[in-house]
């Protein structure tokens, strides 16, 4: 009778997951995602031009893509809860708000898995055209995965603050683009003058910076450890904001 | 410990500027049918949210068959059917769908899961309308799977928040009865703005203006405190009394 904390979890992710794919969400998505990416990797990227078997060209712009298209999924996670009501449904069941929080991040990062899963035909080009290093082609995803993971948690966290999905959409393009960009020399040498404490913490929580190692081939442990924790903090705050503000 | 299987103690909530709960207490036993009433704006969808701890309380608490709302709040729910006000569902999933996902929430399993959602349909008469997505239904259906969210695992205690609202005459009659029948095994609050319904279905009524209950009798007792003895003009000396 009891359900366990996990099956809970997964029983709300899986009717989040079917959501996407019962509105056009989920074809919307996808077939933007792929179409992005393929124009950006081909034709702004010089993938044949470079006339080397990498996928260098696909996951520099994957961050991007996923900057502009993952606060379109996770707008509407909280804030379209709030507008139908279905908020007091949901957290009136015996779910605590964490197993609500969770279920819903792990169905919009499977949606975000899926997604990528369809590039498979980048990998499958690669291998035809010569002899890539599918290693570091696996270290790519798997960051693309958590830099995925990590947009995700920041917008849902900002998808709770608000019923309003365009506030919750701008607010969360603008959090991601900032700790995509924390690290990089624009931001740091602008804060360095007006900021130095700040520019020194965001340094080190620069997402893209994180996500450049895995691109590399490198799969590090504190990289693992940062986006494990960067994820975990905004579920954390998300849960609180759910908390906070369900009944307004 | 003691018997009643909801019981309400100095229930209070605050929103910036006004005192929306104040300090309200009453319990419902097994067998009793507590009606509801007062003005919008009165408290009750508040106090009925708090029940379900969807609103924390500021002040004071309540109990689910022992259970604090405040404190233990997850077991709390599960003993409880609760439809929440307006009634909301998601509205892309198919009855069936939709009620597999409560009974799997509530943990069950299997060929529970079906045996529950076919009661549940059964009793709410949703036969006809099963797989259809809850969007493309009448208000009136929409309610009745709201109430059949709450039925769905047979709860001790029932808080429903107007479940007859935008039902036809026929539709209201059949859940006013489908409420009674179920009486003698639970504790059960109905919110309404419909005063024949209280005569109708509840045991005892509470009437709640400006977040204070203003009277807690029968309705036939209720009734007899003004010489027409109409509940109606009772409803309106009372709440009107109270804002003045």
């Amino acid at each position: 009778m009891r359900p366990g904390f996990t099956r809970v979890v997964r029983i709300i992710a899986g009717r989040e997951l079917a959501a996407y794919f019962a509105t056009p969400v989920a074809t919307v998505f996808i077939v933007i995602f792929l179409a992005l990416q393929g124009t950006l990797t081909f034709n702004v990227g010089n993938f044949f031009e470079r006339g080397q078997a990498d996928l260098v060209a696909f996951f520099n712009f994957v961050p991007w893509v996923f900057l502009l298209l993952v606060p379109a999924i996770t707008m509407r996670l909280w804030a379209e809860e709030r507008r139908l009501g279905t908020i007091e449904l949901l957290l009136t069941l015996p779910v605590t708000q964490f197993q609500a929080v969770l279920g819903k991040f792990l169905a919009a990062w499977a949606f975000c898995a899926i997604a990528l899963a369809l590039t498979f035909p980048f990998i499958i080009t690669v291998n035809v055209l010569g002899r890539p290093d599918n290693g570091v082609i696996a270290a790519g995803y798997l960051g693309a995965l958590l830099v995925a993971g990590s947009f995700l948690a920041v917008g849902s966290a900002m998808s709770a603050l608000t019923r309003n999905q365009v506030i919750a959409f701008v607010l969360a393009v603008s959090l991601c683009f900032l700790f995509a960009l924390a690290a990089s020399p624009v931001v740091g040498d602008f804060l360095r003058q007006s900021a130095p404490t700040v520019a020194d913490v965001l340094r080190r929580v620069g997402v893209l910076e994180r996500y450049q190692d895995f691109t590399r081939g490198v799969i590090g442990l504190p990289d693992i450890v940062y986006f494990a924790s960067f994820i975990g903090f905004w579920l954390f705050a998300n849960a609180v904001i759910v908390d906070l503000r369900k009944a307004d | 410990m003691s018997g009643a299987p909801i019981e309400i103690e100095g229930l209070t909530k605050r929103f910036a500027g006004f005192t929306a709960v104040d300090n309200v207490s009453f319990s419902v036993a097994k067998g009793e049918v507590l009606g509801f009433l007062g003005p919008n704006g009165a408290g009750k969808s508040t106090t009925m949210r708090m029940l379900a701890g969807f609103v924390s309380p500021d002040g004071g608490t309540a109990r689910i068959l022992g259970h604090d709302v405040r404190t233990d709040s997850v077991a709390a729910r599960r003993m409880l059917g609760f439809l929440p006000e307006g009634a909301p569902t998601y509205p892309e999933m198919s009855v069936t769908a939709f009620l597999r996902f409560v009974a799997r929430i509530r943990g069950y399993r299997g060929a529970d899961v079906a045996s529950r959602v076919a009661r549940a349909v059964d009793l709410t008469q949703l036969e006809g309308v099963r797989l259809q997505p809850i969007e493309t239904l009448s208000k009136g259906f929409k309610r009745r799977v709201g109430l059949a969210q709450a039925l769905l695992h047979d709860p001790p205690v029932l808080v429903l928040d107007e479940p007859t609202d935008g039902l036809d005459p026929n539709q209201k009659h059949e859940v006013r009865r489908l409420i009674a029948r179920m009486a003698p095994e639970k504790a059960i609050i109905i919110s309404t703005h419909i005063l024949e319904e209280v005569e109708a279905v509840c045991t005892r009524a509470i009437i709640i203006a400006r977040g204070r209950v203003v009277a807690d009798a029968t309705p036939k007792d209720l009734a007899a405190l003004h010489p027409s003895g109409k509940l109606d003009d009772v409803f309106r000396d009372l709440t009107l009394k109270a804002a003045a």
